[in-house]
């Protein structure tokens, strides 16, 4: 396979505060190939959003700290670049949207004076061909009346036209990845219908690989190719979208996934993971999933089990499934020690 | 049997003041015209986009905002009109989950007291009855009895949620209002909460009106659920009519646009273009007509009225209107 675009290893991430070391994010592995949708799930908290601004070196330092650790960006280590090099990938090979439409667009700017500025700093265009680009953009994520829009402040647009606004300036400068992070659980169902049938288009469109982080297990389903499941600051279960929904291996996937009611039958009551999630400042020494999990045997609360592949391109992170049944099987024998 | 709660014609326009002498300008039509019945043991669900309505006309049920026109039947009796003790009396009966649990638990208070308190405003019980019934309450919404002395900022979203029910069940109550009681849990949460509600029906009976913008969760709890657009109920019908067999184009569309869980099943998701209008500049006609696909002259000018088309399934669109003189050419569209 050729080289993934985006390829994450081992990486931790850790805030240093008052109470403690919260360890958000513990050897995490995740990869994205060219021109995919990779979907990132989990609950509150489990460390999405904190995975989505490291790739951009966005985590606040101090408190926050990337204590090991590779980003590779087609082939170059984001984790190392100078900031030149790293103001060229931020909006312009590498853009975000974040969940909030209103407070990360400038409330004192209009939306045609905060387009051109990415465009005008990224392609070194004169402010006429800025304007054609952004108009450009603003068609291709369907506004209505974008030559108008452009002249609007953030507060005359609707949610979803601000959220429309966004992509439309996060993909201006045609960018290889786009990082959406929940960018439509501020939106009424029908507009966040609208937007995510135009970023869908757009972003295949374009070539872009996104890594989209949402919570709605169903708006994952629709959109993304890839899914990777995270749990209390790692990453649990990778794998192909269909895969993922049908044969979900993680007992934490299986139960965020019964959890959901479902739109088709009616049950007299849905299944339920009992407990909460683990504080991050003290986890749990093993899998981070033990105190909760049905299925907990002998090595889970001792061995953290590592993230192997059971079936091509399916990898959980579970002791109940040691290695796959051929090659893969020694990567995890060796740092799971049952027996 | 008589519904526990009927509403009838309820309309609740906020002013907007502006101008140079702060008069009123206009009016935010909040709930214009609603009618709904709740029975005993019943839960109805309320569904719909913010900005709809929803929590206005839980709130109009319960007597926390005065209607400016229209009536609210508790057993029979007009509660629109009570003051003081007899209004006190009434919501002894009628209660309110709200959504957000961390704002609707005061931080200061010891949830001994946040729990305890409706029953000492309304003379239920004072010293350590109360005490001994928090306790029974907390265990029954699945807390433990030494959570009584803590506050508020020592839970979870999940316990405080159980919080906030335990203190609208406390008083024993016929009715409750669960106003998007879910919305800020994560799924694994919300599914024990959704249970829990459920299970407390079970045991002892309570009616419900459960609103909330999540069609899947409506579905889980509801026996009935209306269907509200921009202060308007256009569709009520029992759940399994209602997703099975959605007939005003707004649910249908609504229906339509809920992503599926399920990889498998892709649909199209922006099935409806344009935004909800503004509530103050409401279109004429039926209030769904600039996004409708399947508009009508007709629907430009004239409301329609809500009509029976099933027993107990009931839609507000001139396509399943009474055929009248012009109906034949309604039809052909």
């Amino acid at each position: 396979m050729a080289e993934p675009l985006l390829s994450i290893r081992n990486l931790s991430v850790q805030f240093f505060t008052y109470q403690g070391v919260v360890r958000a994010l513990e050897g995490i592995d995740l990869m994205i190939q060219r021109g995919e949708i990779l979907g990132l799930v989990g609950e509150t908290g489990c460390g999405k959003s904190v995975l989505a601004r490291s790739i951009l070196r966005l985590v606040p330092d101090p408190p926050g700290k990337i204590t090991q650790g590779e980003i590779r960006f087609k082939g170059e280590d984001i984790l190392r670049v100078n900031g030149k090099r790293l103001r060229e990938i931020r909006g312009n090979e590498i853009s975000m949207i974040f969940q909030e439409p209103m407070s990360s667009l400038n409330p004192v700017f209009t939306i045609g004076n905060q387009m051109a500025e990415v465009v005008i700093l990224h392609q070194r265009v004169k402010r006429d061909r800025a304007r054609a680009i952004c108009l450009e953009m603003l068609s291709q994520v369907k506004m209505p009346d974008p030559d108008r829009v452009l002249s609007k402040y953030p507060h005359e647009l609707s949610g979803g036209m601000k959220q429309r606004a966004m992509i439309a300036m996060e993909l201006s400068c045609r960018p290889a990845l786009l990082i959406a992070d929940e960018p439509t659980t501020a939106l009424d169902v029908t507009v966040q219908g609208q937007v995510l049938t135009i970023l869908d288009d757009l972003v295949r469109r374009i070539g872009a690989s996104v890594l989209f982080i949402s919570h709605d297990l169903g708006v994952i389903a629709q959109l993304c190719d890839r899914v990777s499941v995270m749990y209390a600051g790692r990453v649990v279960e990778t794998a192909p979208v269909e895969a993922l929904f049908a044969r979900p291996r993680h007992p934490y996937t299986v139960g965020l996934l019964q959890a959901i009611p479902s739109m088709h039958e009616e049950r007299d009551s849905l299944m339920t993971i009992p407990g909460v999630v683990p504080r991050l400042i003290d986890p749990p020494p093993g899998c981070r999933f033990a105190p909760r999990c049905a299925k907990r045997f002998e090595p889970c609360d001792r061995v953290v089990p590592p993230l192997s592949e059971v079936e091509t391109g399916h990898a959980v992170a579970c002791h109940l499934y040691p290695g796959a049944p051929e090659d893969a099987t020694r990567k995890s024998v060796g740092a799971g020690e049952d027996g | 049997m008589p519904p526990v709660i009927e509403a009838i014609d309820l309309v609740k326009y906020f002013p907007i003041y502006g101008g140079l002498f702060g008069r009123k300008v206009e009016y935010l039509k909040a709930v214009d015209s609603v009618s709904l019945a709740i029975h005993p043991g019943e839960t109805l669900g309320l569904v719909g986009e913010s900005g709809c309505g929803k929590t206005t006309v839980g709130y109009l049920l319960l007597n926390l905002l005065q209607c400016d026109r229209g009536q609210v039947l508790h057993h029979g009796v007009d509660i629109t009109r009570l003051r003081g003790n007899a209004l006190r009396k009434v919501r002894r009966n009628l209660q309110i989950v709200f959504q957000d649990p961390q704002s609707s638990l005061d931080p200061r208070m010891l949830i001994k007291k946040t729990v305890g308190y409706p029953l000492e405003v309304n003379g239920l019980a004072r010293g350590s009855e109360v005490v001994s019934r928090v306790k029974r309450i907390l265990a029954e919404v699945g807390l433990d009895e030494d959570h009584m002395y803590r506050y508020p900022h020592e839970f979870s979203g999940g316990q405080r949620q159980r919080i906030g029910i335990a203190r609208a069940l406390i008083t024993g109550p016929e009715f409750i209002v669960f106003d998007e009681p879910t919305s800020a849990l994560d799924v694994s949460v919300q599914a024990q909460i959704l249970n829990l509600i459920k299970e407390l029906q079970a045991r002892h009976g309570y009616s419900y009106l459960f609103i909330s913008h999540n069609l899947s969760v409506v579905r889980h709890v509801s026996h009935r659920i209306a269907v509200m657009y921009l202060g308007t109920i256009v569709e009520a019908a029992p759940r399994a009519a209602l997703f099975e067999r959605p007939r005003h184009p707004y649910t249908r569309a609504l229906l339509a646009s809920v992503p599926e869980p399920n990889p498998q099943r892709r649909h199209v998701l922006g099935v409806l273009s344009g935004d909800v209008p503004s509530p103050v500049n409401v279109p004429t006609g039926c209030r769904f007509h600039p996004r409708c696909a399947e508009a009508m002259e007709k629907c430009r000018s004239v409301a329609p009225v809500s009509l029976e088309v099933a027993p107990g399934h009931s839609v507000a669109c001139h396509l399943y209107g009474p055929s009248e003189s012009d109906g034949g050419t309604r039809r052909q569209r």
